[in-house]
C-alpha cells in the first residue's frame, strides 16, 4: 500500500523555514531577549530563595522541637505531592478567594523599588515554595551525611548549635548538597515555561506568541528549545567549575564531569587525577 | 620538647576551685539499657585520672556525660563548681538552656578516639575556630596561640595541612592542640590512641605525659598501663556501669582486689 498520498493529505506540506528561523533565533528580537531574561532571572530568585527555605525546612526538620518537625513534614509533603502546575494557579489565582478579595499579585507591583509584573511575583513565589520542599530533602541528606563526630567535636569546643551548623556542618555538607542542587537548577530554567499559562512573556511564552503570529510552529518552538538547550548546557559547565572548586569527589557519581553529565559518557582521563585537598577526614 | 606545651596558653589554665570534678551517683540509660548505675568521682586540681574497664562498661558514656554530650537521668555533676547541664529547680533536674551549655564546654577540653578534626579546614583554622568564634579572641592573638601549640606538638611545619594530609597520630596532636586553645580547665581524653597504629601511639602519649606533668587536670580512658603507671594518680576500674575499683596505678600492678579487676588486666597486660 502506498502511504504517501495519506501522509501528504495530512501535512500541510510542510517545508522548514530557514530564513524565517534564523531570524527568529539570531539575533535574538527585543521580545525574544526580554523572555530569556525572565527566564533567567526567575530562575536565578526563585532558586535562591529555594535553597534558603530548603535549608530552614530541613533545619526545622531535624530539630528537637515537634511542632518545627511537623511544620516541616507537612510543607515537603504538601508541596511534593502536589503538581507544581496548581500550585502555580492556587498562588496567582486562588489567593484573591482565599484573601477576601485582596489581589496580592495585580498587574503593578512595587518591589524595593522595582516594578514587577504581578504573574512573575507570583509566578516566583510559587517555584521558591515548591522549590523549597525539595531543596529541604537534599539539605537533609548532605547535613546527615556528616559524621556526628563533627558536631560533637564542635560543642565540645564551646560552640552553640548556630555556629556548628554554619561553620562546621553546613561547609561540609555542601559538597554533597551542590551537585543534586545543580539538577534542581537545570530543572528550575526548565520549570518556568509554566509561566507562560499565567501570560508572563517568558522564553517558552514569546515562541507562542511568535507561533500564533506566523503559523511557523516547528520553527518556533524548535528555536526556543535551542535557547533552553543553551541555558542548560552553560548551566552544566558552571556547575562543574563550581564542583571542581568545592572538590566534589572526581570519582563518585555525585560528581560527573561535564562531559558524563551532558553526554552520559565519562571523558578519558589522561595523565594523573588532580589532587583534591578538603577531602573528608573520617578514617 | 624542651620549652612546656602549657606555657603556649599562658600556663597551668586555673580551675577556680580544687575540686575540678565532681560526679555523684550519676546515672544514665540508653532507652530501656542502663548504663550508669550510680558513678561517683571526684577529681582535683592537677590530678591525672585514668579509667579502665571492659568494653561495653560504659567508660565513653561517663565521661561524655561530664561535658554534658549525654544527659543523665540522676545525680549530679559538677566541674568547677558548676552543675553541668541541668538546673536545679525545686528539686529536680532540668535541663539548661543550650547557650549555658556551651559556655560551660569551653572549660572541658575534649579529645576522641577518633580525632574529629574539621577537614574543611587547615590545621591552623581548626585551632583558631574556636577561639576566635567562642572565645572572641582576635585572630591575631589565635593565631599566635596557635602556632606555639603546633610547636609544642611538634607539628609547625603542618600549619597549612589539611587534616586528610597527615597521619593518624599528627591529626591527634592537631586535636589536643586544638582543646588547648581554648584554655581549659579540664582535659577529657576517650581511648585516645586506640585508632592509632602502633607506631604512632607514643608521639600522642608523650604530648599527653607532658600535658599531665605540666599540671593539667584530666580523665583518660586509656588501656595504655604504661602511661598510666607513669602519669596517673589515680586508676579508676568501671565495669558494667559501676566503678568497682579505685586506686593508684601501684595498686593496680600489684594487688588488685576486685575478681573482674584481676580477669581484665590479664587480658591487656
Ligand atoms: N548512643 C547509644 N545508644 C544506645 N546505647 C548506647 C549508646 N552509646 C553506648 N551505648 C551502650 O551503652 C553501653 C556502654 O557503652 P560505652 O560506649 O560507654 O562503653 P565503653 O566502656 O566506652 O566501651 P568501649 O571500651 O568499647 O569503648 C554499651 O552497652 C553500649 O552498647
Ligand atoms: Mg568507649
Amino acid at each position: 500500500m502506498d502511504l504517501l498520498p495519506f501522509l501528504a493529505t495530512t501535512n500541510t506540506s510542510f517545508q522548514f523555514d530557514v530564513d524565517w528561523f534564523i531570524h527568529f533565533i539570531f539575533p535574538p528580537s527585543p521580545v525574544l531577549l526580554g523572555g530569556l531574561a525572565i527566564t533567567i532571572y526567575v530562575s536565578i530568585i526563585a532558586q535562591a530563595a529555594g535553597v534558603l527555605l530548603g535549608v530552614l525546612s530541613a533545619l526545622a526538620g531535624m530539630s528537637r522541637n515537634r511542632v518545627l518537625r511537623s511544620i516541616s513534614g507537612v510543607y515537603v509533603w504538601v508541596f511534593r505531592g502536589t503538581p507544581l502546575l496548581v500550585q502555580l494557579f492556587i498562588v496567582y489565582f486562588g489567593t484573591p478567594y482565599l484573601l477576601g478579595g485582596i489581589d496580592l499579585f495585580p498587574n503593578h507591583v512595587g518591589l524595593f523599588g522595582i516594578d514587577i509584573r504581578g504573574a512573575i511575583l507570583a509566578g516566583i513565589v510559587a517555584f521558591s515554595v515548591n522549590e523549597g520542599a525539595y531543596m529541604s530533602e537534599i539539605v537533609r541528606a548532605g547535613i546527615l551525611s556528616i559524621d556526628p563526630g563533627q558536631t560533637e567535636a564542635a560543642k565540645s569546643l564551646g560552640m552553640t548549635y548556630r555556629l556548628t551548623m554554619s561553620r562546621i556542618v553546613l561547609p561540609q555538607a555542601l559538597r554533597v548538597i551542590v551537585p543534586p542542587l545543580g539538577n534542581e537548577f537545570n530543572n528550575m530554567l526548565k520549570t518556568t515555561s509554566l509561566l507562560s499559562v499565567i501570560a508572563v512573556g517568558e522564553l517558552f511564552r514569546v515562541a507562542q506568541a511568535a507561533n500564533s503570529a506566523s503559523f511557523k510552529t516547528f520553527e518556533a518552538y524548535f528555536g526556543v528549545a535551542l535557547y533552553y538547550l543553551a541555558l542548560t548546557t552553560i548551566w552544566s559547565a558552571i556547575q562543574g567549575v563550581i564542583e571542581r572548586r568545592l572538590g566534589v569527589s572526581q570519582a563518585g557519581a555525585q560528581g560527573a564531569s561535564f562531559w558524563s553529565r551532558m553526554f552520559g559518557f565519562a571523558r578519558r582521563t589522561t595523565g594523573t587525577a588532580e589532587v583534591e585537598v578538603p577531602s573528608s577526614g573520617g578514617h | 620538647m624542651t620549652a612546656h606545651i602549657l606555657d603556649a596558653i599562658g600556663g597551668v589554665p586555673r580551675p577556680t576551685t580544687d575540686t575540678v570534678v565532681e560526679a555523684t551517683e550519676v546515672e544514665k540509660w540508653f532507652g530501656k539499657l542502663h548504663v550508669l548505675k550510680g558513678v561517683s568521682l571526684t577529681v582535683r586540681r592537677r590530678e591525672v585520672v585514668v579509667i579502665i574497664g571492659a568494653s561495653g562498661s560504659g567508660k565513653t558514656t561517663f565521661i561524655r556525660c561530664i561535658n554534658h554530650l549525654e544527659k543523665i537521668q540522676k545525680g549530679r555533676i559538677f566541674v568547677n563548681g558548676h552543675l553541668i547541664g541541668y538546673r536545679e529547680e525545686s528539686g529536680k533536674l532540668v535541663e539548661d538552656k543550650e547557650r549555658n551549655i556551651a559556655k560551660q564546654r569551653q572549660e572541658i577540653g575534649m579529645v576522641f578516639q577518633r580525632f574529629n578534626l574539621f577537614p574543611h579546614m587547615t590545621v591552623l583554622d581548626n585551632i583558631t575556630e574556636a577561639p576566635v568564634k567562642v572565645r572572641g579572641v582576635s585572630k591575631d592573638e589565635a593565631v599566635t596561640t596557635a602556632r606555639a601549640l603546633l610547636a609544642r606538638v611538634g607539628l609547625s611545619m603542618k600549619e597549612s595541612a589539611y587534616p586528610a594530609q597527615l597521619s593518624g597520630g599528627q591529626q591527634q596532636r592537631v586535636a589536643i592542640a586544638r582543646a588547648l586553645a581554648m584554655k581549659p580547665a579540664l582535659m577529657l581524653f576517650d581511648e585516645p590512641t586506640s585508632a592509632l597504629d602502633p607506631e604512632m601511639i607514643g608521639e600522642v602519649l608523650d604530648v599527653m605525659k607532658e600535658l599531665a606533668l605540666e599540671g593539667m587536670t584530666m580523665i583518660v580512658v586509656s588501656h595504655e598501663m604504661g602511661f598510666a603507671r607513669e602519669v596517673a594518680d589515680r586508676v579508676v576500674m568501671m565495669d558494667d556501669g559501676r566503678i568497682i575499683e579505685e586506686g593508684t596505678p601501684d595498686h593496680f600492678f600489684t594487688a588488685p582486689t576486685h575478681e573482674r579487676t584481676k580477669a581484665f588486666l590479664s587480658k591487656i597486660l
